[in-house]
């Protein structure tokens, strides 16, 4: 059995000087910008807010609803899960859907005022194996509550979309690795966009300790 | 100051970030990571540079720092640069670009430019890169704001900035468009420094005593130079406002205006505004006076960096990782260090700053619930060991002097 072993990572931000100042501008920007672009603004945004969940879980609700100053466009994007699509491609299809029919009621473009522009950016992930490894279901437990936020999202968000997995690393392994199937289907159906990383943690031990028969 | 070392931040840090640290530094063992600035001494450029330098070389980083000398003439020209890449009015004649470049040649024969990373800090020693060699990646780190620069002395400087690998902002707002790749790294804090580490309440009691300021009522304080751009009297029309209904005292502290005209000018309309309240304290401290600025946000109930323009304006992330809700103008860094309603409030207006101010006065456990987030948060996101982590995800990025390719998407 192959041991799970856990990885962290660093990001490097890349500003790429490509900034909207009103919805429009949004949308047209976010025809032309790569999938890195689309990445980072969406999964990547859980990996800035390892600790203090956004009051939006991506960059473009946080940007319409914060900066815009326009809630009913942010809870329209806020809504949006990155589960539901297969691809970033697809992604960006329903944002640009839901910026364009958003805009079509209105008699004006909302843009900011007092608020900032949206810029537009991508990152580099670095992968740091931390050393930590577990061939049990107590010391991938033990792993899980001690490893840094941005290993929680390099196995749950990023990884995953590079192999263009269905599922989180996590769950893998505890299907492949333990033979654990339901436990596996059970970590794979938590919704890692619905919070912080710290509140993800919180769930995947819940379910790993009712596992375990440990209770809290 | 003597340097703590990597390990005394396992204290402070979040747990596992040292070891992280250690780990992400193992590929790059011996590599050689060399940084150039104008001046050893004042400023937060250098500040920061006297602690990371260490920290990279107890990661095994080879890292070394260099300072740019120049005659008095050099700096009035860098001055005027500085100012005029901030969007104020200067006059820039041929000569004073030929003094730049001059200056700039004879300490690219002073210096030992070979490194596999060369950090060039800000715009004085810039064009020390037409003396690069073949080796290594050079990368120009831009400190200030030249979004909105005066464009005859943007288009001198960016002829140099595009011979680099990459530039490195503090946020994108402060950025050009320019050739080469961008980065974002954020500044930071040291939470072992004088004006972040620990103090014990006796210790704070005392520099209070020693400063004048009565600890009997609850303190609203905002740290900053005494600049327009930081609307000191519109702070203390806000506290005006509070003070009507709420009991507390309003600490204005900073300098700056010993050796600034402007900064006289700005103090008057602060002392005057303030007029005779007892309950206003207008103090002007030292450039080295951390451990006041220190015990006054610790004393603090509220702090405020009300700016309607700034910089990073790292004044908010001290205070709040000292546990304090940090009320900040919606201007510069602030924004990135204030979630709002999470992490402190972002306003708009003296009449935003008084609200927010009553709120938290009157909610005391809502003002403990922000402060205890805050701190978290610049624990996460401000400390120097982040600043540490993402200089060496530069360092690996970048490779014999071309960022490496990105991995696809």
């Amino acid at each position: 059995m192959t041991r799970f072993e856990f990885v962290a990572c660093s990001e490097l931000i890349q500003i790429l000087g490509l900034r909207a100042d009103d919805e429009r501008e949004l949308a047209e920007t976010l025809e032309e910008v790569s999938l890195d672009c689309i990445h980072y603004h969406t999964h990547g945004h859980f990996l800035r807010h390892g600790f203090v969940g956004a009051p939006y879980p991506n960059d473009f609700a946080t940007w319409a609803a914060i900066q815009v100053r326009d809630r009913v466009l942010g809870e329209r994007l806020g809504v949006v899960s990155p589960l539901d699509f297969a691809t970033l491609e697809e992604l960006r299809e329903e944002i640009l859907t839901i910026i364009d029919d958003h805009l079509t009621h209105l008699s004006i473009v909302p843009r900011v005022v007092f608020g900032e522009p949206f810029d537009f950016m991508q990152s580099r992930i670095v992968e740091v194996p931390t050393g930590a490894t577990a061939g049990t279901l107590e010391e991938f437990r033990a792993g899980l509550a001690t490893i840094l936020p941005s290993a929680i999202y390099f196995h749950t968000m990023e990884a995953p979309r590079r192999l263009a997995r269905p599922e989180t690393d996590f769950a893998a392994w505890l299907r492949e690795g333990l033979g654990l199937d339901r436990l596996a289907a059970a970590v794979n159906r938590v919704d890692p966009y619905a919070g912080s990383l710290e509140r993800l943690r919180t769930e995947l031990l819940r379910l790993l300790d009712a596992e375990l028969g440990i209770s809290r | 100051m003597s340097h703590a070392g990597l390990e005394a931040y396992r204290e402070v840090a979040p747990p596992g970030t040292v070891e992280f640290l250690y780990r992400l530094s193992e590929k790059l063992q011996g590599r050689t990571f060399l940084h150039v600035n104008s001046t050893r001494q004042g400023g937060g450029v250098a500040e920061i540079l006297m602690r990371l330098i260490p920290l990279l070389n107890d990661l095994g980083v080879k890292a070394s720092w260099e300072v740019q000398e120049g005659h008095p003439e050099f700096f009035r020209v860098t001055k005027a640069f500085h100012n005029a890449l901030q969007g104020e009015e200067q006059v820039i004649t041929d000569d004073m670009y030929e003094i730049f470049l001059e200056v700039n040649r004879q300490n690219a024969d002073r210096l030992p430019l070979e490194a596999d990373l060369t950090m060039i800090h800000d715009p004085q020693p810039a064009a020390l890169v037409l003396s690069r060699g073949s080796r290594g990646a050079w990368v120009w780190r831009c400190h200030i704001d030249v979004s909105r620069p005066q464009r005859r002395v943007w288009n001198f400087l960016r002829r140099y900035v595009e011979r680099y690998d990459a530039a490195v902002f503090s946020l994108p707002k402060f950025a050009q468009r320019l050739a080469i790749p961008q980065y974002l790294i954020y500044p930071s804090i040291d939470p072992l420094s004088d004006k972040n580490r620990d103090l014990s309440d006796r210790e704070v009691a005392g520099i209070l005593s020693r400063l004048g300021v009565p600890q009997d009522k609850p303190i609203l304080l905002q740290v900053s130079r005494f600049d327009r751009f930081k609307d000191p009297v519109g702070v203390i029309n806000a506290y005006r406002m509070v003070k009507r209904r709420t009991e507390c005292r309003l600490v204005l502290a900073g300098g700056g205006a010993a050796d600034d005209p402007e900064g006289k000018i700005v103090l008057a309309e602060v002392r005057d505004a303030a007029g005779h309240d007892p309950d206003v304290h207008v103090l002007e401290l030292p450039p080295d006076a951390h451990l006041e600025i220190n015990a006054l946000q610790r004393a603090a109930t509220v702090v405020l960096q009300k700016s309607t323009r700034e910089g990073f304006g790292l004044t908010v992330a001290e205070a709040m990782w000292k546990g304090k809700p940090v009320i900040g103008g919606t201007a510069g860094g602030i924004t990135v260090q204030i979630v709002y309603d999470l992490t402190g409030y972002t306003v708009n207006s003296v009449e935003g700053a008084a609200y927010r101010i009553r709120y938290l006065l009157n909610n005391p456990e809502a003002a403990t619930r922000i402060g205890r987030i805050a701190r978290e948060h610049v624990r996460r996101n401000f400390l120097i060991t982040r600043h540490l982590a993402d200089y060496l995800t530069l360092l690996q990025v970048v490779n014999g002097g071309r960022p490496l390719e990105r991995q696809p998407a």
